[in-house]
């Protein structure tokens, strides 16, 4: 076996892959073999490693030396000094944002500090297309456990006993939803994993998928056995290209090895994955419609019951779990339901992997233990604010969840705090918004999206969330009358209580939270004709102030339409009736003189 | 093919050779490649310690490179480091060395005394 002295691992997750790691890697080795080291240094592609900020990402081991936003004309510095002399190349560390302390190691990072890594546990730590790699992290061997020593029904208990929750978005115990499909009568039963994550803001499941596809093979194998199915599904969106290649290289491996198919590692036990590539309908990440969809009917959802344990996939009795639930399930049995059980809080066990984006400094994937504060998530872990503006609200559950505010950041994050908040844990997508974010105008994106992606089977979604929506437009175009709020909260419980699935019924999630914790804002659209974030731009009259304009002239000529003139030197004017209030001129001015509002 | 319980775990302890270096534990060797260490010689004894260590598969040792640590003279230096124990820095190392000190120290803890230019806490 070829023996190498150092490991040097190229994140290829699509973030640091937009960002340019593939030609780091071609560059890498170029350089490699132009220095006559290609045999002792080994480069090894990985997942991704969440922090996507700061990518594209190279670490050298055996040292564990992390680099961040490494260029191709770096690579050459890289490759003589640290790979060839053992010097590190101090100018590409990390540096802590506060203290501007050069970190060299990946585990004294603020970001990864406060971590607890389960689902990502191998994610950005090994080659996602190398089956062998994830073997020696003791992959499959909860599956051997599994097959050789434990009854299906030991299976359930311990999955009931780790007290694992769905990590998809309704948080329905996983061991429960277990025991009903394995007490459905019959001698087909299908495991269907659901990669269908199209929350706005949500990239877990892919960075799994892309990252350590097998644990999520595994996690689909020991449920299969539990319940007894000897097919399943893996239905991705075809929107992930890379997940999708991924997930088939490591089939045919888990194949070829005897992982997966006919009579598993001797036990008897047979089962059979597909992928089926979904085209992009958010509903169909409900897990009815998700089920019409493999079928290949249109996707929309129908009524339950009967639930999918009962009459599911071509009315055989089937178990849908989410990508991030498949990936957790193998450590439960690898370590034991209690110590599983030993993290998190009491109703929600575990670790859950959080999406930062937004107005954060350290935007990426971050998997904490349940009951971690928000706070902690958005100010230790995500760094805080972007250029030191205030925080206003976090987006939490995608466009099923709702906003929070300041006042309650230091709730422990579990499935029921968040509910008790209206918002959800959803899939764990978490929008951070500053000052600068107009409430109503998230509101409206939000349910912007769940309008376009109504299936339009049920009257309250499909008509009721159009009707909310031109609402909103009308608010954010300032032409909002008192009424419209009680009219907003009385659909909103309409939809609510009566749309067929969970799209439709937490639809108006986002405006209702907005509205209890950010009605003052609502009343400015409504009341003043005023947005007070100054994003409505129905509402905003862009002024100069002239004792701060020094007639420079930057403002009239970036001015696309003519609204602003003046002589040379003297303060300008602008023209409000021929202004379209698109902002270039206040992002152009040095001297502040620009105001809206 | 795996047919068993048994042949994953056979083949985990395979596999992890591929991935001990990330795991940051056991003896670490260090090649001295400074500016003065590659003049006297530290790539073709940097070669000499990848060699040795594949043909007795010792996938489990870390070889590293550090810079100059002012004792120019008697490069070609060479540290080794076994867990809990002191680091012990080798000089004037040839290539012809390594299997010596190898064999007998980073295997068998037993330092070789007549190469040995520091002893460091």
């Amino acid at each position: 076996m070829q023996l190498y002295r150092a490991h040097v691992l190229v994140c290829g997750g699509t973030g640091c892959v937009s960002s340019g790691s593939k030609k780091i890697e071609q560059a890498l080795t170029d350089e490699l073999a132009k220095q006559n080291i290609d045999k002792e240094v080994k480069i090894v592609e990985t997942g991704c490693h969440g922090f996507c900020e700061m990518g594209p990402i190279v670490i050298v081991y055996p040292e564990g030396t992390f680099y961040c936003r490494v260029a191709v004309e770096d690579i050459p510095e890289i490759v003589s000094e640290h790979l060839v002399k053992g010097r590190i190349v101090q100018r590409l560390l990390f540096k802590a944002p506060v203290t501007e302390e050069q970190v060299p190691s990946y585990k004294e990072i603020a970001f990864y500090k406060k971590q607890q890594r389960v689902a990502l546990r191998n994610c950005g730590h090994i080659d996602p297309e190398d089956i062998k790699e994830y073997i020696a992290r003791d992959g499959y061997e909860a599956l051997a456990k599994v097959l050789t020593g434990m009854t299906p029904n030991e299976v359930i208990e311990d999955m009931k006993k780790a007290g694992l929750r769905g990590r998809g978005g309704g948080g329905f115990s996983t061991g429960l939803k277990w025991e009903f499909a394995s007490k459905s009568p019959g001698p087909k039963k299908y495991i269907i994993c659901n990669a269908d994550e199209g929350d706005p803001g949500a990239f877990m499941d892919r960075s799994v998928l892309e990252g350590d596809p097998h644990s999520v093979l595994e996690g689909m194998l020991i449920a299969a056995f539990a319940i007894g199915a000897d097919e399943g599904y893996l239905y991705v969106r075809a929107e992930y290209p890379l997940a999708i290649k991924r997930l088939k290289v490591a089939i045919a491996q888990a194949e070829e090895m005897g992982l997966l198919g006919e009579n598993i590692m001797g036990s008897g036990f047979s089962c059979r994955l597909h992928i089926k590539e979904g085209a992009g309908a958010f509903v169909c990440g409900e897990e009815t419609a998700l089920m019409a969809s493999i079928e290949g009917s249109r996707g929309m959802p129908n009524p339950r019951p009967p639930f999918p344990a009962v009459k599911g996939l071509w009315e055989k009795p089937s178990n849908i779990n989410n990508v991030e639930t498949f990936a957790n399930v193998p450590v439960i049995y690898l370590h034991g339901a209690d110590k599983y059980a030993s993290v998190g809080t009491e109703k929600s066990k575990g670790t859950k992997v959080f999406a930062l984006t937004g107005k954060l400094r350290n935007t990426g994937l971050a998997e904490v233990p349940m009951g971690i504060t928000l706070r902690e998530i958005i100010f230790d872990i995500g760094g805080g604010i972007m250029d030191d503006k205030k925080f206003k609200a976090v987006q939490i559950g995608g466009p099923s969840g709702g906003c929070i505010p300041e006042q309650h950041l230091d709730t422990p994050v579990d499935y029921d705090s968040l509910t008790a908040l209206g918002a959800m844990m959803g899939s764990g997508g978490l929008v951070v918004m500053d000052e600068t974010s107009c409430m109503v105008d998230v509101a409206k994106f939000f349910l912007n999206f769940t309008q376009k992606e109504s299936c339009g089977k049920c009257i309250p979604c499909r008509e009721g969330t159009k009707r909310m929506l031109e609402i909103l437009e009308k608010i954010c175009d300032g032409n909002g009358v008192p009424e419209d709020i009680t009219t907003l909260e009385q659909l909103g419980k309409v939809i609510k209580n009566t749309a067929l699935c969970a799209l439709g019924q937490s639809a108006p999630n986002p405006i209702l939270s907005t509205l209890r914790y950010f009605r003052d804002e609502f009343e400015a659209h409504i009341y003043q004709k005023k947005c007070p974030a100054g994003v409505c731009t129905a509402m905003l009259e862009y002024k100069i102030v002239a004792e701060n304009c020094k007639g420079c002239g930057a403002c009239a000529r970036v001015c696309p339409v003519g609204a602003i003139t003046g002589e040379k030197k003297e303060a300008h004017t602008l023209d409000t009736s021929k202004c379209i209030k698109c902002g270039s001129c206040i992002e152009k001015c040095k001297f502040n003189a620009i105001v809206k509002g | 093919m795996i047919k068993s319980a048994e042949d994953l775990r056979r083949l985990r302890e395979e596999a992890k050779a591929l991935t001990n270096i990330r795991a940051g534990q056991g003896v670490e060797i260090i090649v001295g490649m400074g500016t003065c260490g590659i003049a006297a010689g530290a790539r073709e004894v940097m070669s000499a310690v990848l060699d040795e260590l594949a043909k007795r598969d010792m996938t489990d040792v870390r070889v590293t490179q550090t810079g100059c640590i002012g004792m120019c003279e008697k490069e070609v230096l060479i540290d080794v480091v076994r867990p809990g124990e002191t680091r012990i820095t080798y000089g004037r190392v040839k290539p012809q060395d390594i299997s010596r000190i190898i064999n007998s120290h980073v295997i068998n803890g037993q330092i070789v005394e007549d190469l040995v230019v520091a002893k460091l806490d």
